[in-house]
């Protein structure tokens, strides 16, 4: 029995890196092209990059300059670390609010919160667009208050469902003790909903770095690109794209999120479940 | 105590209600007026009626999209359950280098649609040179397309979700199981997947709603081509906005219809699922 289970144990070991190379391969793709000449990535997207094909870094030069990548890449940066701060910072204070503060107007708002979560951007994007102009918030910093807008009912509900869960006893010895609510929030309640703030930090990060409609209807796009605009922006008017430049953008975007991605992992994937199961 | 905090609702509640007022009813307010005007920005609206509605029905992408899109999601939401469930089984067998699987496969996760798009143009498009086509050649190729960059983008996320209601299974229910006589078979069936319920009822949820409101990953992989054939129903109300002037009413009535059909959708398999749940 013992030695019938090694041998399983092998097969599924030897199967399961096949899988995960196999996995890997489209990612592998897209650096081996990134070396070649135009005209070969679509012509023989399989082939090794031979002397007469290979270009060296002329790709990644081209595609930087087309797209403007370095500042698209900060701006998403800004974008998405400035929105997730206030995101926790305000939904988690409004969350504590509701939760501990029960009357009809805070019920109501419970309840728009959750219906906000089924309604597709696709209902609500010419009207955001529209107000967005308006109140000249088609800048980086008036986009982070559009994703505070539309992410907040995700994060109201995933906080209220924490702060439920909170016994009152804790912030009463707290308040009897002279803490004004501010004090007692940001002293007590705050620390207690550190892994609440992970979870939502992750759900949303994930969401606004490789968000690409919101930001392309809202941004003044002659003056501010995010990472999916830039590489949306080498698709030319024609359909035409220039596979070389591609293929360089690809990369450049696609390697900090996997360096990221085995950074965090631990809390990333531990996130994710816990988001799945309040979600 | 509920005194002392009510007297601080400016700064605890006040910015995320405006916000969320700016971001998200006002526009979907305005969203549903205007789903019943004729107009092309907001100070020109002109009330018409249902007439955008009807226009819907005798728009034959809508309809095409919505078939398109239905079909798509059933499809990607069987694929991806079924692999990802199976995967899970065979990665909590304590099997050597199971941490290494789980990162990579977890991985695409977390890349964007629109580079994701374009990674699998270049695969798929590379594929079918072989036999001289192209993605773009007809809406079948873009249908697996999207649903093989689906799997392999949604798999490992999935993954995730049933390991660990695979872990949370007590291990002496198993156990006893295992002393009754049962096979392996009739473990996975009878004990193992009755516990795993409320994942499955998140991962269907997930997949259901991240494959029928698809629209990054079908812009960059085929752009709806050839000739809108391969347009899911968001990239559909897209275009009919930016694409087609003078239907900017029929648009918003679209993204009405999208988001009743959305809504159905999510109190449905919610109903459905928590009364299974309560069975147990």
């Amino acid at each position: 029995m013992g030695k019938k289970n090694a041998a399983q144990n092998m097969a599924m070991t030897i199967f399961f890196s096949l899988l995960s190379i196999l996995w890997l391969c489209p990612i592998a793709l897209v650096v081996l092209n990134s070396f070649k000449k135009k005209a070969y990535i679509s012509r023989r997207p399989f082939a090794i990059p031979t002397d007469k094909m290979f270009v060296g870094l002329e790709n990644y030069i081209n595609g930087i300059e087309k797209t403007g990548f370095f500042e698209a890449f900060g701006w998403t940066l800004f974008i998405t670390i400035g929105s997730v701060f206030i995101i926790i910072l305000c939904t988690s204070m409004c969350a504590w609010y509701i939760v501990r503060v029960k009357n009809t107007f805070t019920s109501i708002f419970y309840y728009l919160c959750l219906f906000s979560m089924i309604v597709p951007f696709q209902m609500v994007m010419f009207p955001l667009s529209k107000i967005v102009n308006m109140l000249k918030l088609n800048t980086p910093w008036g986009l982070i208050i559009v994703y505070l807008g539309f992410g907040a009912g995700l994060s109201v509900f995933m906080f209220t469902g924490f702060v439920k869960s909170i016994p009152l006893e804790i912030e009463e010895a707290a308040m009897i003790d002279g803490c004004t609510p501010i004090h007692t929030f940001f002293d007590v309640v705050l620390p207690i909903m550190k892994p609440t703030c992970v979870t939502v930090a992750i759900l949303q990060t994930m969401w606004i770095w490789n968000d690409y409609l919101l930001p392309y209807l809202n941004l003044d796009m002659k003056r501010f690109k995010t990472v999916s605009i830039a590489i949306q922006y080498l698709r030319g008017g024609y359909g035409s794209i220039d596979m070389g430049a591609m293929m360089g953008v690809l990369v450049l975007a696609i390697i900090p999120i996997i360096v990221f991605y085995l950074f965090c992992q631990k809390y990333i994937i531990e996130g994710v479940v816990a988001g799945a199961v309040k979600g | 105590m509920d005194k002392a905090i009510k007297r601080y609702f400016p700064i605890f509640v006040l910015p995320t209600l405006l916000a969320f007022t700016m971001g998200f009813i006002a526009p979907f307010l305005v969203g549903v007026w205007l789903s019943f005007c004729k107009f092309t920005t907001i100070n020109d609206a002109t009330f018409i009626g249902f007439s955008n509605y009807t226009k819907i029905l005798t728009d034959g992408t809508f309809v095409h999209a919505l078939w398109y899109t239905s079909l798509f999601t059933i499809v990607s939401v069987i694929f991806i359950n079924f692999f990802a469930f199976a995967i899970a089984l065979l990665l909590t067998r304590k099997i050597k280098g199971t941490n290494l699987f789980r990162t990579v496969f977890f991985m695409p996760n977390l890349i964007g649609g629109i580079i994701l798009g374009y990674v699998w143009s270049l695969l798929l498009n590379g594929i079918l040179l072989q036999v001289e086509r192209t993605l773009t050649y007809s809406s079948v190729y873009g249908f697996w397309g999207l649903v093989i960059l689906m799997c392999w983008q949604q798999i490992g996320y999935m993954m995730i979700i049933y390991i660990a209601g695979i872990q949370n299974v007590p291990g002496d229910l198993v156990e006893a199981a295992k002393i009754d006589g049962a096979t392996n078979w009739q473990i996975l069936k009878n004990v193992t997947l009755p516990m795993v319920m409320p994942s499955i009822t998140i991962c269907t949820f997930l997949t259901l709603t991240n494959s029928f409101k698809l629209f990054d990953q079908n812009l960059a992989l085929t752009n709806g081509e050839p000739s809108n054939m391969s347009e899911l129903l968001a990239l559909n109300i897209f275009s009919t906005f930016y694409g087609r002037a003078g239907w900017e009413g029929v648009g918003q009535a679209k993204a009405v219809v999208f988001f009743i059909l959305v809504g159905i959708i999510a109190v449905t398999q919610n109903v459905l699922t928590r009364r299974k749940e309560i069975e147990q």
